[in-house]
C-alpha cells in the first residue's frame, strides 16, 4: 500500500509538472504576441514546396517580400516529393494546410472540389492582376467550375532532343520545325544500327513525355467529360504511332530493353538517336558529360495538326489560412515579373509570367530551348481529373502489354478507355 | 506478432483463473508491479498493433473519398475481393514465392551455418560476410541487384557472354522475373537465419558427438541424427518468422520491378497490391480488406505450424 501511495504521488507531480509546463508555455505565447501587438501586427506565413533546388529561389522571393512588408514573417518549407502529397493531404483533412503552397495539375481537381483552396476570382477582379500575362492552358489548368485558384508559377513543355553526332553520322539534317511524324520515322529508319544496339527512336510508354502529345498532334483528346479517347481513331492513332516504332519498324528498343536501362540512360550513352523529353531535362542533359556538347532540341514532329502537353505548378492559399488578405498579397507577388525573374535565373523552370522567359533561354545558350516557349502556342493541358493517379495507373497497367506485344493495340486502346472511364464515373 | 499476443492474452488468463481464490495482499501486490513493469510493452501493443488492427478492421468496411473521408459500405469490399482476379494472381505470386524462397533459404542458411560452426580460420570475417546483407539497407541491395540483373548492360550477362551465353531478360521476362527475386530474397535471408542457428548449433551439448565418434557414426549421420533434430526448436523459430516474412514482401518488388514495368502483374505480391490500392487508387477501404486477407492467411498459416511441430520439433 505504501508503496501505491508513493507512486500515486509520484505521477501526481508529473503530471503536475508537465501541465505547470504547458500552462508557463501558454503565457510566453500570451506575452509574445502582445509585445508585437504594440509594433502592428506580425503575421506569419507558411508557404509548402517540395524542391530544394527552387528553394533558395522561393527564399529571395520571400525577402523581398519582406523588406516591403515589415511586419510579414515568411517561413518557405520544403517537403520532399515522396512525402509531400501524403503530407498535404492529412494537413487537409486536420484542416492545418500551410498558407500557401505549390500544386500541379494532377491534384488541383481534386483539391478544389474537395473544398480545401480559396478561390481567388474576386480578389483577381478588384486588384485587376492579368491574367492574360500567363499561358491560356495553364490558367485553364487552375481554374474549377468557373473559379481561379492558382496564379501560375512555371511551365514545362515537350521537345524532340536529338544527338547531333548520330545524325551527322549518318548524314541526315537535324530534326526541325518542318517535320512530320513521316520524316521522323524516314530518320529514325536510317539512324538504327542493330549491330551497334543503336536506335533512331526511344518509344518508351509514358504519358506526358509520350501519348498524350501525339494523341493530340493526331487529332484526338485524352479524356473530355467523362470519356477517355484512347480508343477514338484519332487516339488510337496517337497510341499506334508509339508501337509501331516498336514492332513495326523496329526502330526503338522493345518497352523489355527501355524498363531494364531507362530511354534517359540510352539516350545519354548515345544509344538512342532522338526521344520526346521536357523542358526540365536541359539541366540533366547540360550536366551530362556525354550529352553537353551532343545534343540539341527542337519542336515536337506534327501529324494532323501541331500538339505537344504543357504542365505547369500553381501557387495557391489554404481554405484554412488566418491571414487570407496577407497570403492574397503575397500570392500576387509570387506571380509578378519581378518574382518570375528571380526563379527563371536558376535555369530549373520556365517562368510563367510573359517576357520573362527570355532570362530562362539565357541561362543555358547550348541548347535551342526557345522551342519550349514557342510550343505553347497550342499545347494542350496536361490531363486530370480527381483521382488522376488511379486512371493513370490503369492506363498504363494496360497499355505497358501492347507496347510489350502481348496484345493488341487496338484492344488495349478499348480496355485501357473501359478502365479510365470506369474511375471518372465513380469521381462523379 | 499477432499468434505471440494472443499466446500471451491466453497465458494471463490461465494465471489470473488460477491465483483468483488465493490471492494475499503480498500477492496483489506482486501482479501490480509485474503488470506496471510490462505496461510499457503493453501500451506499445495495443496502440501501434491492436488498435490499428481493429481501425483496419472497421476501414475494411468503408470506401474512401478525398482527404480522409470515408462512408459505410457493409461488405461491397469483401465481394470484390473474390470477383477481382487481381487477389487471385497477387495470392499464386506470394505463394511461389514462399514455397520457393523459405525452403532454399533455410536450407541454405543450415548449411552455411553448420560449415561456419567449424573451427576455420578468418570464422568472423566470413560471418560477417554472410550478415552484411542484413544491416544493408532493402532499397540499396533492390538498386545493386537491378544493376547486376540488367539484361544489356549487366554483370551477371556480360560474365555469361564471356561464355558465348546469351543471358535471359532476368527482371523484364514475365516467366522468369519473380524467380529472379527469389533469389535475391534468399541471399538476403541466408545472414539473419544463419546467426540464429549458429546459435542453436552452438547450444548443442559436444558430448552428443563425442558418443557418435565412439559408435562410430559418419559425417552424415551426426548431422542428420544428431544435428538436425536438436536443432529442431530453433529450425521451428527460422521457419516461422521466414513465413511471416515472405508472405509480406514488399520492397523488393516495389524497388526492382515498380508499378510501370511490364511484368509487375506477374510479380506483386498481395503487399504490393495493397500498397498500389491504398496509396496509388486512393482505395483504401478495398486495401484494408486485401490486409484482412492477409492478416487471416498469415494467422492461419501459423498457427497450424505450431499444430504441426508436434510432429518434428524435439524439445531436450
Amino acid at each position: 500500500m505504501k508503496r501505491l501511495m508513493t507512486l500515486l504521488v509520484l505521477l501526481l507531480l508529473v503530471l503536475s509538472a508537465c501541465s505547470g509546463g504547458s500552462q508557463s508555455s501558454n503565457q510566453t505565447d500570451d506575452g509574445g504576441s502582445d509585445g508585437s501587438g504594440g509594433s502592428g501586427d506580425k503575421v506569419t506565413l507558411t508557404y509548402a514546396i517540395w524542391d530544394k533546388n527552387q528553394a533558395p529561389a522561393m527564399e529571395d522571393i520571400a525577402n523581398k517580400f519582406m523588406e516591403a512588408h515589415p511586419n510579414v514573417q515568411i517561413k518557405v518549407e520544403v517537403t520532399p516529393w515522396d512525402q509531400y502529397w501524403t503530407k498535404l493531404e492529412t494537413a487537409a483533412t486536420g484542416k492545418s494546410l500551410p498558407d500557401l503552397f505549390w500544386l500541379n495539375s494532377a491534384n488541383i481537381e481534386k483539391y478544389a472540389k474537395g473544398g480545401v483552396l480559396l478561390p481567388i476570382t474576386d480578389q483577381i477582379e478588384a486588384d485587376g492582376v492579368d491574367m492574360s500575362k500567363y499561358p491560356e492552358a495553364l490558367n485553364s489548368i487552375y481554374t474549377i467550375e468557373g473559379e481561379n485558384y492558382a496564379i501560375p508559377k512555371d511551365y514545362d513543355t515537350i521537345g524532340l532532343w536529338y544527338n547531333k553526332e548520330l545524325f551527322d553520322a549518318a548524314g541526315l539534317s537535324y530534326p526541325d520545325d518542318t517535320w512530320t511524324w513521316d520524316t521522323l520515322l524516314d530518320a529514325a529508319k536510317k539512324l538504327t544500327d542493330p549491330a551497334n544496339d543503336v536506335y533512331g527512336f526511344a518509344a518508351a510508354l509514358a504519358g506526358q513525355t509520350g501519348i498524350y502529345n501525339t494523341m493530340a498532334q493526331a487529332g484526338g483528346f485524352i479524356i473530355n467529360d467523362g470519356q477517355a479517347g484512347h480508343d477514338q481513331p484519332e487516339g488510337l492513332r496517337g497510341l499506334k504511332f508509339w508501337t509501331d516504332m516498336i514492332h513495326t519498324h523496329k526502330v526503338s528498343p522493345t518497352q523489355a530493353q527501355m524498363t531494364d536501362t531507362p530511354p534517359n540512360t540510352l539516350f545519354e550513352s548515345g544509344k538512342v538517336a532522338m526521344m520526346f523529353a521536357g523542358s526540365w531535362m536541359q539541366i540533366e542533359f547540360n550536366q551530362n558529360e556525354y550529352t553537353t556538347d551532343k545534343v540539341d532540341v527542337t519542336v515536337l514532329p506534327q501529324d494532323k495538326q501541331r500538339g505537344v502537353v504543357i504542365h505547369g505548378l500553381g501557387n495557391v492559399i489554404a481554405q484554412n489560412t488566418k491571414h487570407p488578405d496577407v497570403a492574397w498579397e503575397f500570392l500576387k507577388f509570387l506571380g509578378s515579373e519581378e518574382a518570375n525573374v528571380i526563379q527563371a535565373e536558376t535555369g530549373t523552370v520556365i517562368p510563367a509570367y510573359e517576357g520573362t522567359q527570355q532570362t530562362w533561354i539565357d541561362s543555358n545558350p547550348k541548347f535551342n530551348l526557345q522551342v519550349f516557349i514557342d510550343m505553347t502556342e497550342y499545347a494542350i493541358p496536361n490531363p486530370a481529373s480527381i483521382e488522376t493517379r488511379a486512371w493513370q495507373q490503369i492506363e498504363t497497367d494496360i497499355l505497358t502489354k501492347a507496347w510489350a506485344g502481348e496484345l493488341d493495340i487496338e484492344e488495349a486502346a478499348k480496355q485501357a478507355a473501359e478502365g479510365i472511364e470506369g474511375i471518372l464515373a465513380k469521381e462523379k | 506478432m499477432s499468434s505471440e499476443v494472443s499466446v500471451n492474452q491466453e497465458s494471463d488468463v490461465k494465471i489470473q483463473k488460477k491465483t483468483k481464490f488465493w490471492l494475499n495482499k503480498q500477492k496483489r501486490g506482486d501482479y501490480f508491479w509485474a503488470y506496471l513493469m510490462i505496461a510499457p510493452t503493453l501500451l506499445g501493443t495495443i496502440i501501434f498493433n491492436i488498435w490499428p488492427l481493429l481501425q483496419s478492421f472497421y476501414l475494411s468496411f468503408t470506401e474512401w473519398g478525398a482527404f480522409g473521408s470515408y462512408s459505410w459500405k457493409g461488405i461491397v469490399n469483401y465481394e470484390r475481393l473474390f470477383n477481382e482476379p487481381d487477389l487471385l494472381i497477387a495470392l499464386k505470386n506470394t505463394f511461389v514465392f514462399t514455397i520457393l524462397s523459405v525452403p532454399l533459404g533455410i536450407s541454405l542458411s543450415i548449411i552455411v551455418a553448420v560449415l561456419l560452426n567449424q573451427k576455420i580460420k578468418g570464422v568472423t570475417f566470413y560471418r560477417t560476410l554472410y550478415f552484411l546483407p542484413v544491416v544493408t539497407m532493402p532499397a540499396a541491395v533492390a538498386i545493386v541487384w537491378k544493376w547486376l540483373y540488367n539484361a544489356d548492360y549487366g554483370l551477371i550477362n556480360y560474365v555469361l557472354s564471356l561464355f558465348s551465353i546469351q543471358g535471359p531478360r532476368w527482371l523484364t521476362d514475365p516467366n522468369l522475373a519473380l524467380y529472379s527475386i527469389v533469389l535475391v530474397a534468399v541471399w538476403g535471408a541466408i545472414g539473419y537465419n544463419m546467426v540464429i542457428i549458429l546459435s542453436g548449433l552452438q547450444g548443442i551439448s559436444t558430448t552428443y558427438y563425442e558418443a557418435a565418434d565412439i559408435d562410430g557414426a559418419g559425417m552424415f549421420v551426426k548431422f542428420f541424427k544428431i544435428t538436425l533434430p536438436l536443432l529442431s526448436p530453433t529450425l521451428f523459430f527460422v521457419t516461422v518468422m521466414s513465413l511471416i516474412n515472405t508472405f509480406q514482401v514488399f520492397e523488393l518488388i516495389f524497388m526492382m520491378i515498380g508499378p510501370n514495368s511490364l511484368v509487375i502483374e506477374n510479380t506483386q505480391t498481395v503487399v504490393y497490391l495493397f500498397y498500389e490500392e491504398a496509396f496509388i487508387n486512393n482505395d483504401k477501404g478495398y486495401a484494408a480488406a486485401i490486409a484482412m486477407a492477409l492478416f487471416l492467411i498469415i494467422l492461419c498459416v501459423t498457427i497450424l505450424q505450431f499444430k504441426l511441430q508436434k510432429k518434428w520439433v524435439h524439445y531436450e
